[in-house]
């Protein structure tokens, strides 16, 4: 053992933006995780001041108590409306939705594909846990077949139900969609690289090249009816086999990796002059 | 006559089931019954209540000014409903994490080893059933045998294998209660005036 | 679960769930929702026992899923529920007003909760504006019923089939939170209302003429004609739909007027008030579209005045204030955003009241000594003919005995009967 005591260093510590409240989260929730991933991106990037977060209906309907930036509550389903509305009169702004997969690929299908659609410059967070958390576990669209919840009682069946929904899978054809990607919170790997993911999901709002979108692979212990552990290796065994991890699409710097049929819409470009201009 | 009952707790202990057990023993013994739970996201890991109310007429308010009864099961919850309990009621208070007093005479205060107790019955996690039959060893709502049909009802029909334990945990809270320092006899006469006060 | 002496089973059951089950034995034939709370055990239930039964569950997409899922299937003559909490309820605004303009019969629950916005889960009553007044645009009414436990909940349910079915109207059952999430005895005794021949639903044109299920009539004068068939309809709700449940009127010179929740917190602060001599009764709207103005006015008549409670900052007050059109004084006591007044607080207003009740009749002798313009009517404390039927059953009823069975007189259990009050 060395003699020389090393000046203390810095290794891990809270983000500034993450407030120092213990959230309501049931324990084990993958909410919390997401929630700093983001933040830690937010102050990486030097853009807290200028955010406006837009907050979805679900358990993570409190996520303005947990990450100190403005924030604005949207009916349920309707973040992505709402952010449309606050980027078209804000382009200096930092804009974010976040949003649960009720939220997201149930009631707020169509305010999500058109802001995509539209190549709105915001950046959603998708959390994906494959149930209606906050109102006590029902079937969401993502739900796994063969899963059971509380309104699909015998388990999740195609014919009654239909199929888990990709839905980021289905936002990445759209040609005003600059980056999506699919992450997870079941291991420190896969949280590194959510992390990245979100990373590159911020800047290419912030390089106005479009509409970016994470999908996080989250758990639900409570509505799983599982133990945290046994809800990770869920996530990690069972979940990633219909929504698997990775880059879905990267057209960001000029990228058209996915053979996106179209240039970019002109009005995005014009949106962007906006944006340098001000910025 | 009315009677209200409130159980309190954290999300998890069992409050509502044991509302529920409380509900369904006076219910078949002819009486008039109403189950209000707390709901909604607090009870995960927050504080969950539940109110149980008994009478011989249909039931009026489900909102109780002064409960009767209140069975507390950890200290937030002693101290917000051990006040209010009417004069001359019952509070029974699980001693094995609650270590404050209600600082009251004038109730019956009864205090119960649940973890304990359940502990010895089985399944350390019946605390709720232990502190149901404290309860009703100490206010004369329910006769006990009408509780064990409710837990035969209800538990042997989710969980059969369960059932011994909860009858187990339901009788060694009975006797604890029964065997309690205070003065039952009291206490008795002083109950049957709570709710005749209103 | 106790047998019973009429063959019928008592068990106890949480509102969500005893009403689902009466309307599966009421013949819903498909059920579309969407989850929120309080009302999210409704649709779990639908969703056990729909396919169980064979019949049709879905949970939509979004509540506007969820009604135009309802719109489509009600269209064929399917007897079709749909529910929700208030900011479901706001979404399905648009589909109401289709359907009433279309002449759809649905039934349509709002388990109602604080607002407005996404408000709080807790039991609330201050959507009564939107379920009386509007939800969607247009000149249209909705009959609305409002239980006031469990076991009424449920015969309400029949009714409101029979009902939307006999007019062709959407017809909404305004619960709350608590009738939601609480539970209590109930008779599995179930109502199953006679099929009338739809001659309107859309079938299939087979060897018949083409049927159209639509709201729009893009001539003016159509849709005005269209609207005073509307209208007419409505005239005919108000006349034969009026239902009202009254308690301990006939000594009573206070009255409450409280329907669903507020009215048991009424209930319970009047066993009080009387104890403390307050001569008090209770006037519980069962219907609040159609209002039960004329019986209020009536009322009125002989009271010294009436105190409105709700789970609102004041609502259904305007009614009882229009019905009654300042033949006494109408005092309000109410709590809003998810809050209940307790009884002691409502016997507070009572006290209140009293008070200002007394000075009210008062002033009225001495303006009736004075000459000059008539201000009151003279027969002010003549009895009414009210008081010949305690319940509004029995009086405007057009269902029979077993139609309306409201929990408060029929106590299920026989032994605990009796003229206790
Ligand atoms: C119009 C409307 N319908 C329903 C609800 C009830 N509601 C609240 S959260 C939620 C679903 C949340 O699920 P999800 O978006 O997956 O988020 P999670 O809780 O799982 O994180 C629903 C249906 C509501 N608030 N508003
Ligand atoms: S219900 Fe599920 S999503 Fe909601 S806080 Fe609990 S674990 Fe998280
Ligand atoms: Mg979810």
């Amino acid at each position: 053992m060395s003699a020389v005591a090393a000046a203390p260093r810095v290794v891990y510590e809270r983000p500034a933006v993450l407030t120092d409240v213990s959230t309501r989260y049931c324990p084990g929730c993958g909410h919390g995780v997401v929630h700093r991933l983001l933040a830690e991106v937010i102050d990486e990037l030097g853009v807290a001041g200028r955010t406006i977060a837009v907050a979805p209906v679900g358990c993570s309907v409190f996520a303005y108590e947990y990450l100190s930036l403005d924030w604005c509550e949207a009916p349920h389903g309707r973040a992505p409306a709402v952010a449309t509305g606050i980027r078209r009169v804000r382009p200096d702004a930092f804009v974010l939705t976040y949003q649960g997969d009720g939220d997201l690929a149930a009631i707020g299908t169509g305010e999500i594909v058109h802001a995509a659609a539209r190549g709105e410059l915001i950046t959603t967070i998708f959390v994906n846990n494959g149930i209606y958390g906050m109102t006590g576990g029902q079937m969401a669209p993502t739900t796994l077949l063969g899963q059971k919840t509380t309104s699909s009682p015998t388990g999740r069946e195609a014919s009654l139900a239909g199929y888990p929904v990709p839905m980021t899978e289905m936002l990445a054809v759209l040609p005003g969609v600059a980056f999506a990607g699919r992450g997870s919170v079941a291991d420190p790997s896969a949280i590194g690289k959510t992390k990245a993911m979100i990373r590159k999901a911020c800047e290419a709002q912030l390089r106005g090249e479009g509409f970016a979108i994470v999908e996080v692979l989250s758990n639900c212990p409570v509505g799983w009816g599982m133990t945290a552990p046994e809800s990770i290796r869920h996530l990690k065994e069972v979940v990633v086999g219909t929504y698997p991890l990775g880059v879905l699409v990267d057209r960001t710097g000029g990228k058209r990796n996915a053979g996106a049929p179209h240039p970019a819409p002109s009005a995005r470009a014009t949106r962007s002059g906006a944006t340098a201009q001000e910025g | 006559m009315e009677r209200s009952i409130i159980f309190a707790g954290f999300g998890g202990q069992g409050i509502l089931f044991a509302g529920h057990v409380l509900a369904q023993g006076a219910m078949d013994e002819g009486a008039e019954v109403l189950w209000i739970p707390s709901y909604g996201p607090e009870m995960r890991g927050g504080t969950a209540s539940c109110t149980v109310i008994i009478g011989d007429e249909p039931i009026g308010s489900p909102i109780v000014d002064h409960p009767d009864a209140a069975v507390v099961f950890n200290p937030p919850s002693l101290a917000k409903f051990g006040p209010i309990v009417m004069p001359g009621g019952v509070l029974v208070v699980n001693d094995s994490l609650i270590e404050a007093v209600s600082g009251r005479d004038d109730v019956d205060e009864v205090r119960v080893r649940c973890t304990q107790l359940a502990q010895e019955a089985g399944d350390d996690r019946l605390i709720n059933v232990v502190a149901l039959g404290a309860l009703v060893a100490r206010a004369p709502l329910v006769r006990p045998e009408s509780i064990r049909a409710a837990l035969r009802e209800i538990v042997g029909r989710k969980r059969p294998e369960a059932l011994e334990i909860d009858l187990r945990a339901f009788d060694l809270g009975l006797a604890s209660a029964s065997q309690a320092p205070s003065a039952p006899a009291a206490q008795a006469a002083t109950w049957s005036d709570v709710g005749a006060a209103r | 679960m106790i047998a019973h002496p009429g063959g019928s089973r008592r068990v106890l059951m949480k509102g969500n769930e005893a009403i689902a089950e009466a309307a599966i034995q009421a013949g819903c034939d498909a059920y579309f929702g969407y989850p929120i709370t309080p009302q999210a055990e409704l649709l779990e239930w639908m969703a056990r026992r729909m396919p169980e039964e064979g019949r049709a569950f879905i949970q939509a997409e979004s509540e506007l899923g969820a009604i135009n899922m309802g719109l489509g299937a009600a269209a064929t003559g399917a007897r079709v529920l749909v529910s929700s909490s208030s900011p479901g309820i706001s979404l399905m605004a648009e589909g109401m007003s289709y359907m009433a303009g279309s002449e759809v019969p649905i039934v349509l629950i709002n388990v109602m909760r604080g607002g407005p916005g996404l408000g709080s889960i807790q039991p609330s009553q201050s959507d009564y504006f939107q379920a009386v007044k509007g939800h969607g645009h247009g000149d249209y009414r909705v009959p609305v019923f409002a239980p006031s436990s469990i076991g009424e909940a449920m015969e309400l349910i029949a009714t409101a089939f029979e009902v939307a079915e006999r007019y062709r109207t959407p017809v909404m059952l305004l619960a709350d939170g608590i009738l939601g999430q609480a539970m209590e005895p109930v008779d599995l005794r179930f109502r199953r209302p006679e099929r009338i021949e739809a001659a309107w639903a859309l079938t299939g044109a087979d060897g018949r003429p083409p049927r159209v299920v639509r709201s729009l009539h893009l001539v003016p004068e159509d849709l005005e004609e269209h609207n005073l068939h509307l209208q007419e309809k409505f005239r005919a709700v108000a006349e034969h739909e009026v239902r009202w449940a009254g308690e301990q009127l006939e000594d009573a010179e206070l009255v409450i007027v409280a329907y669903g929740t507020a009215a048991r917190v009424a209930r319970t602060a009047i066993a009080r008030a009387r104890a403390d001599g307050l001569k008090v009764g209770l006037f519980r709207p069962i219907s609040l579209w159609p209002f039960p103005s004329a019986l209020l006015a009536a009322l009125a008549e002989r009271v010294r005045g009436m105190l409105v409670v709700e789970l609102s900052a004041g609502q259904m007050v305007e009614d009882v204030r229009l019905a009654v059109e300042g033949r006494v004084p109408i005092a309000f006591d109410g709590r809003t955003g998810g809050m209940v007044p307790s009884p002691d607080e409502v016997v507070e207003a009572l006290r209140e009241l009293d008070t200002t009740g007394l000075a009210a009749r008062r002033s009225r002798r001495a303006r009736r000594r004075q000459p000059g313009p008539v201000s009151g009517p003279e027969h002010t404390h003549e009895r009414t003919p009210l008081a010949a039927s305690e319940s509004g059953h029995e009086a405007l009823s057009i269902f029979g005995d077993d139609a309306w069975m409201p929990l408060w007189y029929t106590s299920p259990v026989p032994s605990r009967r009796g003229g206790k009050r």
